[in-house]
């Protein structure tokens, strides 16, 4: 795992010169692109870490998470979790935003800071999407995909916990 | 909109429960927490614009058409209908493969395309089968290397952030056969409640 990124960088770069491909150029063209990424991530980490900042000063993240621990222990997923599973499906960037919260406050490699991140890395933006393919779409009845995509993120989140559990 | 109704009941609530204890300063710790918001997204910039390089020079590379080519038979399996059609499978594959590579930028247009295209023989605007079970394929992610996550991992001083890997795989893969098993029974369930 951890020759992995030289590995691929190396790999991907020697390929895609072997085509002809101004590879360099390509990597900072998409640098660039990243970078735009980061300016527009950047108000809505600023507003969902203040909130969130908030939150655990007043207590309300403590109370809560004592308030839903007893369903999320049904799943196997550590409550601590929580406040990520509430949000994930609503917005990216605050996804983004609670994520980097909890993995700071619990350590990337604690069992919360690795469950958090194997979620976030596992899951999708799902009313986001859902919404730009049927409104592109024109779809008036969306039937049953809206309940399907709720069963594979909530799937997703009591696998993650059990992912972790099972690989650290 | 949602974001906004979310955003005034955090308020509102932390405001009430903080009025209710007493004692922890609520004003420092809102600029704190901003203060963090950019040290965390300044520690995230480096490797995102790395990864994000990577993208596009995986996009140029030939390696998403290649991955495409090989995944066609099983993509073909579940979206018997597009199969027919090669103007829904091309921009179907392409999006599923750019999925997986972590090229979110291209997934969407190529989705939403084969998406338009699976759409032309619903007359009712009602959902067809093929076109939930490519927003279900949408919404369980369903990729290989989750850089971004990677590099909030490493710029929080995680000593190997890749090696959720096998965990990450291991959780999408329970979660799209979750999505499309639900999706099948669910559609099952649909159609005998509707004749």
């Amino acid at each position: 795992m951890r020759l992995l990124v030289p590995t691929l960088l190396l790999g991907v770069s020697a390929l895609a010169l072997g085509r002809r491909v101004d590879v360099y150029a390509a990597l900072l063209e998409g640098g660039r692109a990243g970078l735009e990424l980061v300016k527009t991530i950047l108000p809505a980490l600023v507003m969902l870490l203040t909130a969130a900042e908030l939150l655990r000063a007043s207590g309300v993240m403590e109370a809560l998470t004592r308030l839903l621990a007893p369903g999320a222990k049904l799943l196997g997923i550590p409550p601590e979790t929580l406040p990520l599973v509430l949000i994930r499906p609503l917005s990216g960037s605050a996804a983004l935003a609670v994520g980097a919260d909890l993995l700071a406050a619990y350590g990337p490699d604690s069992q919360v800071g690795r469950t958090v991140a194997v979620m976030l890395g596992s899951s999708e933006t799902t009313f986001y999407t859902i919404s730009v393919y049927f409104a592109a779409a024109g779809v008036r009845r969306t039937r049953w995909a809206i309940p399907a995509a709720l069963a594979a993120d909530l799937t997703g989140f009591a696998a993650a916990a059990l992912a972790v559990r099972l690989f650290f | 909109m949602v974001m906004s109704w979310i955003w005034v009941c955090l308020l509102a609530l932390s405001l009430f429960c903080g009025l209710l204890r007493g004692g922890t300063d609520l004003g420092r710790a809102a600029m704190e927490g901003a203060g963090r918001a950019v040290e965390l997204a300044l520690g995230l910039t480096g490797s995102l614009v790395l990864w994000s390089g990577f993208g596009t020079l995986l996009e140029r590379s030939g390696l998403q058409r290649g991955l495409a080519w090989l995944l066609s038979p099983l993509l073909g399996r579940l979206f018997p209908t597009a199969r027919r059609d090669p103007e829904t499978m091309g921009p179907l594959c392409g999006n599923v493969t750019a999925n997986l590579l972590g090229l979110g930028s291209a997934a969407t247009p190529l989705g939403v395309a084969a998406a338009r295209r699976m759409q032309r023989s619903s007359a009712d605007g009602a959902a067809t089968d093929e076109l939930c079970r490519l927003v279900v394929l949408n919404t369980a992610s369903i990729q290989l290397l989750p850089t971004t996550v990677a590099a909030l991992r490493g710029s929080l001083g995680a000593a190997v952030p890749f090696d959720i890997l096998p965990a990450v795989w291991l959780s999408s893969a329970l979660s799209v056969t979750a999505g499309l098993g639900a999706a099948a029974l669910l559609g099952r369930l649909w159609r005998s409640g509707e004749t």
